[in-house]
């Protein structure tokens, strides 16, 4: 095979990637609509606090994992990236558990 | 002196230094953001009686504007993936969109602080609005932030292309990577204030 035609070849690979992509990317939009819905009827029942938090926060995760994994490719990404955000999951986590701990009587307010 | 490793990748990193620089970027943001929704949390959990979200604003107006900024997510991704198919054109009509939908969004949120505003209900008449402003009014200002670069992107930050076009689509990634941090954050944002 040539040069030239190894670079063909190459482009029409690169081109026909893109275009999964490109697939993928309305298939997600089309979830995170049906996910929007499903978050606005679902918050229409009245549900008990604990369990409406629960299910909006779960539809939340799932569509805010989406765009992290799809639109920001996270999916595909290299180590470095994963880990800046395992260090800033887990003080995003210490974040929001020291509130709770701390209203319920945890173990540093008493 | 040229930036380094705007084009090619480092050894160490396996990146371009404006990826690593962009993802640092946003593990700020999400503390910044993290420290918000802690003190939401620390002041609901401790307040005797708390409003659903929906009694005091605008489910609709908020629903649409989460169908718009979603939508600018896609057209975001679809300007980047324009670029990488060698499509200058179809490009500036993507970003184009996304920025007239960041506009979109501003517009809405304008009509629903008017009627607040109109109402009384200010940032000091009680905790809820005093959260919900807050929260509400730093997205929005990121919103206001991505626009701007997405326009510089789309008018003269574009010329890039004819000299650098890898430079280019990098950068436009690394735009794109801000505004869908902001689509994130709106996706909790959204639940949290105005259905619990």
């Amino acid at each position: 095979m040539t040069s030239d035609h190894a670079a063909t070849s190459v482009t029409a690979d690169h081109a026909v990637d893109i275009d999964k992509h490109v697939r993928i990317y309305i298939s997600v939009f089309v979830a995170l609509m049906v996910l929007t819905i499903v978050t606005v009827a679902v918050s229409r029942f009245h549900l008990p606090i604990p369990i409406a938090v629960t299910v909006a926060l779960t539809v939340a995760i799932i569509k805010g994992s989406l765009v992290a994994c799809y639109f920001m490719h996270l999916i595909s990404e290299k180590k470095l990236i994963y880990a800046v955000l395992a260090v800033t999951a887990f003080f995003f986590v210490a974040l929001m558990v020291l509130p709770v701990v701390t209203v319920h009587d945890g173990f540093w307010i008493h | 002196m040229d930036i380094p490793y705007t084009v090619e990748i480092r050894r160490d990193t396996g990146l371009t230094n404006g990826k690593i620089g962009i993802w640092l970027f946003l593990a700020s943001e999400v503390m910044l953001f993290g420290a918000l929704f802690a003190s939401y949390i620390l002041i609901r959990t401790g307040a005797p009686s708390w409003p659903r979200g929906d009694t005091m604003l605008n489910v609709p107006l908020a629903t649409l504007n989460t169908i718009i900024l979603i939508s600018s997510s896609v057209t975001m991704v679809m300007a980047w993936a324009s670029l990488m198919r060698g499509r200058f054109g179809s490009f500036r009509m993507y970003m184009g969109g996304t920025i007239l939908l960041g506009f979109g969004f501003l517009i809405v949120k304008y009509f629903e602080y008017s009627a607040h505003f109109h109402e009384g209900a200010l940032p000091h008449t009680n905790n809820f609005l005093a959260v919900y402003y807050t929260l509400t009014g730093l997205h929005g200002l990121h919103v206001f932030g991505g626009m701007m670069v997405n326009a510089y992107f789309w008018g003269p930050g574009a010329k890039l292309w004819k000299t650098n076009p890898t430079w280019f689509t990098n950068r436009v990634e690394n735009s794109g990577l801000f505004w869908h941090f902001v689509d994130l954050v709106w996706i909790f944002l959204f639940p949290t204030l105005y259905l619990l």
